[in-house]
């Protein structure tokens, strides 16, 4: 069953091909890679998938609906959710709101019941709670629930951003380089946290990654990008060991 | 494990901290509250600081009121007074129309302060769709300009009444043109008069305790989490599906709405209102308050807001000086109120390390005899 179905979006800015005739098909519960060297258009592809920036062209089907051209935050109901390269936290709030500002969309009361404290608000904040305890849990985080978001290792940082996208109950989680700045140990972690959410969750994962080991590891497809153009496609052995990839990796 | 974790999150249902920090708030303000009233009833507080608690309550609303926006939506706003304008006019125009058929002091004053909070939230909601889209400077000229705009509207504003209906001018009294027995209520430049003047301390402090636990209530709520991930990271927020535009109105229209309320209590504290009071100097006044007392620190605010009020009143010794001592003190509270060492310093005097030293050497006495 298909999950994604992307058909040759593209983006240019000025002159500027960003990503052309982009295409993709992610079938449901797969752990899909996204490499290519710098600049190559990853992230781009992203933004265009989680309606950052609106395709020139092309279309995104997510489990059967058009979300093609949607606002970001209609994607993110329709159920994409994503990290960012660079962490973007709510750093001046604790831990566990981080989460539950993730659970806004699926548990709502009014903000009036908010203000005057009507029991909608306790009754729904209770199940927040509970809720993002059990995700933070998953994760290994809840005993640091009360910190500031900021003060956590960075490891731990990365992790939670993880959690407050799976907490908006997503059917794809995009992750953009979700190993950056990790030590071999954390990668290691982290792989096993990826696993874990995809036991755990009904998920179907997209990530951008430079770490090849990590990639190998628990990706079952890899798509290689190169000037925002399709370089490969396929199955982990395959791709890595293609000559053209190798190429623009590496150099001639 | 399962019970340490079953311990956390009683702990999170109690939102212990918060709470303290709400009763620690407003128990002092109910304790400054009881010894300004004993002090009056005794005979022992100068008329100056009389004149001034009703003062001090709608400044630490406005303070209040103006964190909202600047300390946890994140946007600095330059017009607060306007909304405060905007309060105070139809607060006074209400009272002054129905002083005389409604005899219910209570109702009416009530009455007031809704109406005056409702049509200040909604100039800040129809504000705020037209000014939210900015951001950092422009946002603070935008909100400046819309700000003088509400008070040189105001200021050259007729409005009377007689049996015909209302009557509105921009012009002068005589164009509006009224029957014999008509009355004009907002005069332009001179306001309106003859308010009754029915703000008390007791209300004042009722209001300014109404006031932060709507904020505070609100903060710690979904819209709150919501408003402050709005701050901390836009993007990230829009990314897992929080509608930016419309919790950016909400929490800026009832900053607005608050605003407003601080306005009702001014004017029916004086007996004039004219609308050159609310120029930008107070809005900049306001906002002096909010960063003294520390960006989304509401009780920060109100403290800021008391002791900025009372301050000058009593500086006016020093005569021609009087500002600039003013301004020298407000300088050197800004540079070492939020200086790590002084931030150290607090903490390990504060009131209550005090308290419990004292109660800990009267034991030690005991013991001893």
């Amino acid at each position: 069953m298909e999950m994604l179905s992307v058909k040759n979006i593209g983006i240019s800015f000025g002159g500027l091909h960003a990503v052309d005739s982009f295409s993709i098909t992610i079938n449901k519960g797969e752990l899909y890679g996204l490499i290519g060297p710098n600049g190559a258009g990853k992230t781009t592809v992203f933004n265009l998938l989680t309606g950052v920036y609106k395709p020139d062209m092309g279309q995104i089907l997510l489990d059967g609906a058009n979300i093609t051209g949607l606002s970001t935050i209609e994607i993110n109901k329709a159920g994409i959710a994503r990290t960012f390269q660079n962490i973007r936290l709510f750093k001046n709030m604790s831990v566990l709101d981080n989460v539950k500002c993730g659970l806004h969309n699926d548990y709502k009361y009014s903000s009036a019941s908010g203000i005057f404290r009507l029991p909608s608000y306790y009754r729904t904040e209770k199940i927040m709670n509970n809720r993002a305890y059990e995700i933070l849990e998953v994760f290994g985080l809840e005993k640091e629930a009360k910190y500031l978001s900021a003060n956590l290792p960075y490891g731990k940082q990365r992790k939670l951003e993880i959690a407050r996208a799976l907490a908006t109950d997503p059917k794809l989680l995009l992750l953009d380089e979700p190993a950056a700045g990790m030590n071999p140990s954390e990668t290691e972690e982290l792989m096993a946290t990826i696993r874990l959410i995809r036991k755990q969750y009904d998920v179907t994962i997209l990530l951008i990654e430079h770490d090849m080991k990590l990639v190998a590891g628990i990706c079952e497809k890899i798509f290689v990008l190169n000037f925002g153009i399709e370089l490969a496609n396929g199955l982990p052995q395959d791709v890595l060991n293609d000559p053209e990839v190798i190429k623009a990796y590496l150099g001639e | 494990m399962k019970t340490q974790i079953k311990k956390l999150k009683a702990q999170a249902l109690k939102l212990n901290k918060t709470t303290r920090s709400n009763v620690i708030t407003i128990g002092a303000l109910v304790i400054a509250y009881l010894i300004c009233m004993s002090m009056i009833r005794g005979g022992n507080m100068s008329n100056l600081l009389q004149n001034l608690l009703v003062a001090m309550c709608y400044y630490s609303i406005m303070a209040v009121s103006l964190n909202l926006t600047v300390g946890i939506l994140g946007q600095l706003s330059l017009g607060h007074a306007g909304f405060m304008c905007i309060g105070a006019f139809t607060g006074a125009f209400f009272s002054k129309i129905m002083v005389d058929t409604m005899d219910n002091v209570i109702l009416r004053f009530t009455l007031a302060i809704l109406l005056g909070a409702a049509m200040a939230g909604l100039f800040g909601v129809i504000i705020g769709v037209v000014v939210l889209r900015l951001r950092g400077d422009y946002l603070a000229i935008v909100t400046l300009a819309f700000g003088e705009i509400i008070k040189n509207v105001l200021n050259v504003l007729y409005i009377g009444f007689d049996s015909r209906g209302i009557h509105f001018s921009m012009k002068d009294t005589a164009s509006l043109n009224l029957d014999e027995g008509g009355m004009v209520v907002i005069k332009g430049a001179q306001g309106i008069s003859g308010t009754p003047r029915n703000a008390t301390f007791t209300i004042g402090v009722i209001l300014l305790i109404i006031t932060y636990l709507i904020i505070v209530n609100l903060v710690n709520s979904r819209s709150g989490r919501a408003i402050m991930a709005i701050r901390d990271n836009h993007i990230a927020a829009e990314s897992i599906g929080i509608n930016i535009t419309k919790y950016k109105i909400l929490a800026f229209s009832i900053s607005a709405a608050l605003a407003g309320v601080a306005g009702v209590l001014y004017s029916h504290n004086i007996a004039t209102v004219q609308s050159t009071k609310f120029g930008y100097n107070t809005s900049i006044l306001v906002l002096v308050f909010v960063v003294l007392g520390g960006m989304g620190n509401l009780r920060g605010s109100i403290i800021a807001a008391i002791v900025l009020t009372v301050l000058p009143e009593y500086l006016r010794f020093m005569r021609d000086y009087r500002m600039l001592i003013y301004a020298i003190v407000l300088i050197v509270m800004m540079i070492f109120n939020w200086a790590p060492a002084c931030i150290n310093w607090r903490k390990n005097h504060s009131f209550k390390d005090v308290f419990w030293n004292i109660i800990n050497k009267f034991k030690k006495v005991k013991e001893e005899a």
